[in-house]
């Protein structure tokens, strides 16, 4: 909300500089966005506070001043220049050269009395650049115009940075300016500041200019000056000419009519619009003019109804205002072109030929103020699209003569109603968003007198004698009886009850001590305040934020330290993101919503796909067409980033923790968490030592090391297996399933070529990807928290190899099982060093080479010793497994 | 015999002097000296000689094969000084080519910032308590005090399922009330957690806005816990996440579920608060909204208001991130651009 300095000053004086005014504002809950200057500089902000620098024209105080114009004389040589004489409040008049239209009328016309006030630019002074589009300056100089030497100017607005119009030089009236003398410095006549101040949804007490000024006077202690609210009605009483009849006091509970007649349709006063203007409203006609400066003022918006149409369309009876809910299959056309299907909490404006205005929010077509000349829809914030504009247009011409007779409506709404009809009929306008935030029945009257007064002032129109007032559900008055120790209490420090009585009344709340109680009574102009223990938190808030939230004292927590308590998941799952950085792995956090066409790749064409099918949780109102539903796999996205990654980076070794969503039969789904791994490309990184050779890629066997590896580092406690398993997403016969203690974990394996192409990650068939999935809850259910360390040998090792010759089928899991079984207590370690097939290997074996470590904990082993214990595992292996020793 | 000793002793001793590689010197070691060496099978032929000549042979044969030793010593200690010399003389490389490169990996600069986050908070007592991504409105929204079609509501864009009355959530404060149910004890124990988690806004994605962000918030609850506590804490937050001489500011603001509520701005990171494009030029920097939590609120959470009191607080860890790294577009977090999170 734009505030302008100068209009605030109507009602608060303001004793301290913009600046500092807008950090107390912002501090209290007021957030000053930012100021815009007009003429006057920027000060200094408060200690401690910075401020955007800003980069407006600052008038000199010299060389632009207030000029008076009193003969305009015709340009010897060019019909489109005149010469302006102007008082600069020098000892001379200045003879200054333009060609500003709106001085033509007077071109020797002789002395004009009263002057044209005007603002003058003597040599020197820097102005914006009327021919200019782009915002530059420049410095007058002096230069001679068709022939006559000039040098100083009579300025446009936009030559000032007033706005962008420069018809003509900008002229005051002088029944407003005629009282500063020729030569006042312009920043005194037309220098502002504006703040823009953004409000949050529960400050609509003080989305208008009082309301800041209210504000104001309680943070700088200074005293609120509330615009009068006498109404000059010297018409016929409105008494007879309209009724109401409100049928939904819930939704409506006060409704207030005015008449004026014979009002003359035109301009507002140069005040006016320039508030309008500065406070980001465009000027319409007097009549909409009024409304929408009242909503700012007090921030009771207000509707002028035609009341002629009216009354045809009542048949030249009395009109009938009605506020009703919709008939079934009403239909209401808005003013901005808008045909609304209406819903059945919509609450209407009617009459008896049917519908005016969705209450609180917009006005029908039919029943506007009628003015030929100009649309008043930005004037309402209203943005009309194309086909509107057009409907429109196609109106336009066959409106109605200029409105004679204004009946004025200010009501009050429901705000709960009005936002929630807002949104189902997707509008918006100024008057909406201020209802929807709620304005106390109260300010209906206010708004209603403090209007129809200024439509009088500056239409000339009669104000009919009286007004209507139907208010069939008052606001019930809020009492909160306030214990000054629950300041305390809530605060932590104390603030004296004097101080506490000084800011309510401030603010305008009614406040009657009782001892170590406050009784404190609302003031009818917010609705922001509960009752009861809620009111007494709103208050303390109230409290609080004028004393000054950077008055409140730092403390440290005394209250009792909570039972402090395992957090297991959340420690297994940092364990497991450490270890695999560890391995080398880089972590990846993904968009967790997707598609299931995306997740349906994992699957190729055709094949049934093995991951568990559940529902999705399915957005209502998804923003992009591939985030749609929560994702059931980590694998999908990961396969994504790889792909996207691939682009510049070879070698990728990822994983990710985080949840996916399955809907089962309950409303909210289940989220188990999961791990997910993926790599690719070469398994060491490149060298220069190397040059340009071909490097290994990674394949299954890297990504079981580094599965294997984590199971080590986690020191998983159950049985680990790793079974051969068919998964849709994985190569049939490079895949396997990762088990604890029987239990599955998740798979893992080579990606089938096809599911990695469809991805984009290539069909190569020496480019393999590797990836697994795995409930990550399932992987650490089972840890060995405490786990006995054996103490380093100090007897040397015996080292044997063995190779043993077993048939192609053997699982090379069962060989070393059986290795390790018959090895008994003196063999300490078995690993596998090769593998071979081929001459001399009959065809159908396979030759596995093992290096044994044989050690005893007490003794040296003896040879022979050895020789036994080898004897007994070819043996074993021989009989288990139908090995031979490899010659 | 004795003549053909000396001349082996003569030859043996020429060569020596020839000999200038370790190789070679070990050469004429095996074959003057060695089992087989020529001074060796003399020596042990001294047997075959008549009886009055062996003693003069031994020991003559034992001097020369002394002697034979010690030059061998002599000259390899030699050989081994030429050969470090030449060694430490032609052995340079270039220093400045780039060492082997070691592959690390790493952890997502969201996951770094959270665990700051949590390492601080868990030294002040506050647990991390985490709850479900896809929540109902209920918890989302109507027990923390924002009713149904309530003008608040516009706070936050949020995205709906087709499950009527679930939604994901738009901030992690459903957690609050999920964490007073969990751990109140029907409103008799004080709690501090902190509630970390991932939530969720219908917004247009920019360099400014993310449809899908971290949130953490702080929730604590007991029978004094003040504003001045509140103010305090975050403080103290404030300073160990972004240095000890940052100064705190608290300002009005408002959130349905707290009352007071406030904003808290720290100190810019990026111009320590003389005014920067980060800041827009205030010299502060939006952290966390904060507040005492609402009677409405801790009464749907178990607990008497009259009695017991909280505050809580919500902050953006992304947001964190790009403040203090200088990150100019949010989008980086969730892209995933190795380029970008190999910088962390």
């Amino acid at each position: 909300m734009k505030v302008p300095i100068s209009w605030l000053k109507d009602y608060v004086d303001i004793d301290i500089s913009i600046e500092e005014l807008a950090e107390r504002l912002t501090l209290a809950g007021l957030e000053v966005t930012g100021v815009e200057y007009f003429g006057i500089p920027q000060g200094e902000p408060p200690e401690g506070i910075n401020l955007p620098p800003s980069d407006h024209l600052v008038w000199d105080r010299d060389k632009i001043v207030l000029g008076a114009i009193r003969e305009v004389k015709a340009h010897p040589n060019a019909d489109r220049l005149v010469l302006a004489m102007v008082d600069y409040g020098g000892d001379a008049l200045e003879q200054c050269v333009t060609g500003a239209p709106n001085l033509f009328a007077y071109k020797d016309q002789g002395p004009i009395d009263p002057p044209l006030l005007s603002p003058f630019a003597h040599e020197g002074a820097e102005v914006y650049d009327g021919h200019a589009s782009d915002g530059s300056r420049m410095i007058l100089k002096e230069r001679a115009l068709r022939g006559i030497p000039n040098r100083s100017m009579v300025c446009s607005e936009k030559e000032l940075g007033l706005s962008d119009e420069h018809e003509g030089i900008l002229l005051l009236p002088w029944d407003e300016f005629g009282h500063f003398p020729p030569g006042t410095p312009f920043q005194d006549v037309l220098g502002d500041a504006v703040l823009d101040i953004d409000m949050l949804p529960n400050i609509a007490r003080a989305y208008n200019i009082v309301g800041v000024a209210r504000e104001v006077a309680a943070l700088t202690g200074q005293r609120l000056r509330l615009p009068p609210l006498d109404v000059v009605a010297e018409g016929a009483p409105i008494a007879g000419e309209v009724s109401l009849d409100i049928r939904e006091p819930e939704l409506n509970p006060r409704f207030t009519l005015a008449l004026i007649r014979d009002i003359e349709l035109k301009p507002s006063p140069g005040w006016m619009q320039r508030r309008l203007r500065l406070a980001g409203m465009r000027p319409i006609n007097n009549i909409v003019d009024a409304t929408n400066y009242v909503m700012l003022e007090l921030g009771q918006p207000l509707h002028a109804f035609d009341f002629d149409t009216l009354k045809e369309r009542a048949g030249g009876q009395p009109p009938v205002i009605i506020t009703r809910l919709p008939e079934p299959g009403e239909h209401l056309i808005t003013l901005d072109g808008e045909d609304h299907a209406l819903d059945e909490y919509n609450i209407l404006v009617a009459d008896t030929a049917g519908s005016l205005s969705i209450g609180g929010i917009m006005g029908g077509l039919e029943s506007e103020v009628n003015d030929p000349s100009v649309d008043m829809l930005d004037a309402m914030g209203v943005e009309l699209d194309e086909d509107a504009e057009r409907l429109l247009h196609g109106k336009a011409s066959a409106r109605r003569p200029a409105t004679r007779n204004v009946l004025l409506e200010a009501a009050a709404w429901n705000f709960i109603n009005i936002r929630r009809t807002m949104q189902s009929q997707k509008m918006s306008s100024e008057a909406g968003l201020r209802f929807s935030r709620g304005v106390h029945p109260a300010m209906a009257l206010r708004g209603l007198l403090r209007c129809i007064e200024l439509m009088r002032q500056t239409s000339g129109g009669v104000v009919a004698a009286g007004h209507i007032d139907e208010y069939p559900l008052p606001a019930p008055e809020v009492q909160v009886d306030l214990p000054v120790s629950e300041v305390d209490r809530l605060l932590g420090f104390h603030i004296p009850q004097d101080e506490i009585v000084r800011i309510l009344r401030a603010l305008e709340f009614d406040v009657v001590e009782e001892g170590d109680h406050v009784r404190v009574t609302v003031p009818d102009h917010r609705l922001d305040i509960g009752t009861g223990i809620t009111g007494q938190a709103d208050l303390v808030e109230e409290i609080a934020r004028i004393y000054g939230y950077d008055r409140i004292p730092d403390t440290v927590i005394g209250d009792t330290l909570p039972r402090q308590r395992a957090n297991t998941a959340l420690e297994r799952e940092e364990m497991v993101r450490d270890a695999l950085a560890r391995t080398g792995l880089r972590e990846i956090v993904a968009y967790r919503l997707t598609t299931p066409e995306r997740e349906a790749m994992l699957t190729p064409p055709g094949q049934p796909s093995s991951w568990p099918q559940s529902g999705y949780v399915t957005l209502a109102n998804p923003i992009s067409a591939d985030k749609t539903v929560m994702r059931h796999t980590l694998l999908a996205g990961m396969l994504d980033i790889a792909a996207a990654n691939a682009r510049h980076t070879d070698r990728q070794l990822l994983f990710e923790i985080g949840s996916v969503y399955w809907q089962t039969g309950q409303a909210l789904p289940e989220e188990p968490v999961h791990l997910g791994i993926l790599m690719t490309g070469p398994r060491e990184v490149p060298q220069w030592q190397d040059g340009r050779r071909a490097r290994a890629r990674m394949d299954f066997f890297d990504l079981k090391g580094v599965i294997e590896a984590l199971l080590r580092e986690l020191r998983v406690a159950g049985a680990v297996t790793f079974a051969p398993v068919e998964h849709s997403s994985f190569h049939p016969g490079r895949t396997a399933e990762l088990r604890i203690d029987g239990r599955a974990v998740g798979v893992f394996g080579e990606v089938h070529p096809l599911v990695r192409d469809a991805f984009g990650l290539g069909l190569d068939l020496e480019r393999p990807v590797v990836a697994a999935e795995f409930d990550l809850g399932a992987l650490v259910a089972d840890l060995t928290v405490l786990r006995d360390i054996e103490p380093v040998p100090t007897q040397p090792a015996v080292y044997q190899d063995i190779a043993l010759v077993v048939d192609e089928s053997v699982p090379a899991a069962d060989v070393l099982a059986a290795i390790l079984a018959a090895g008994g207590d003196l063999l300490e370690d078995a690993r596998l060093f090769d593998v071979y097939r081929g001459d001399p290997i009959p065809a159908g074996k396979k030759s596995l080479a093992y290096a044994l470590t044989y050690r005893a904990p007490d003794r040296t082993l003896e040879d022979k010793e050895v020789a036994k214990v080898h004897a007994r595992i070819v043996k074993a292996a021989s009989r288990r497994l139908g090995a031979t020793l490899r010659a | 015999m004795l003549e053909q000793l000396e001349s082996t002793y003569t030859q043996a001793l020429a060569e020596l002097e020839t000999i200038t590689h370790s190789d070679a010197l070990h050469d004429w070691e095996r074959r003057y000296l060695g089992k087989k060496g020529a001074v060796t099978l003399a020596l042990r032929a001294t047997g075959q000689l008549p009886k009055d000549e062996r003693a003069a042979f031994g020991k003559r044969a034992n001097e020369i094969k002394n002697a034979l030793a010690d030059a061998f010593t002599g000259r390899e200690e030699m050989i081994r000084q030429h050969e470090l010399a030449q060694s430490l003389e032609e052995g340079e490389i270039d220093v400045t080519l780039p060492g082997r490169r070691v592959p690390t990996g790493g952890l997502h600069p969201a996951t770094q910032t959270l665990r700051r986050i949590y390492a601080i908070w868990a030294e002040m007592g506050f647990q991390v308590y985490r709850s479900r991504d896809v929540e109902d409105d209920d918890t989302n929204f109507t027990l923390l005090n924002i009713p149904p079609h309530h003008p608040a509501r516009d706070m936050w864009d949020t995205f709906h399922t087709t499950t009527p009355g679930v939604i994901l959530r738009t901030h992690t404060s459903p957690g609050q009330i999920r964490a007073m149910h969990d751990y109140g004890e029907n409103g008799t124990a004080p709690i501090r957690v902190i509630l970390p988690g991932m939530c969720y806004r219908y917004e247009q994605l920019s360099a400014r806005s993310e449809i899908q962000f971290n949130q953490v918030e702080g929730l604590a609850v007991g029978r004094h816990i003040h504003m001045t506590d509140l103010k305090g804490t975050i403080a103290e937050f404030a300073r160990r996440m972004f240095g000890a001489e940052k100064r705190v500011r608290f300002r009005g603001s408002y959130f349905p579920f707290t009352e007071p509520s406030i904003e808290v701005d720290v100190e810019c990171m990026i111009c320590g608060g003389d005014g920067c494009p980060v800041c827009k030029y205030t010299g502060w920097v939006e952290i966390a909204g904060a507040g005492m939590v609402h009677p409405v609120v801790l009464q749907n959470g178990g607990y008497d208001p009259t009695e017991w009191s909280g505050f809580a607080f919500g902050m953006g860890p992304e947001r964190m991130a790009m403040n203090v790294n200088g990150i100019k577009d949010i989008r980086y977090f969730w892209q995933n651009d190795l380029r970008f999170l190999e910088q962390f």
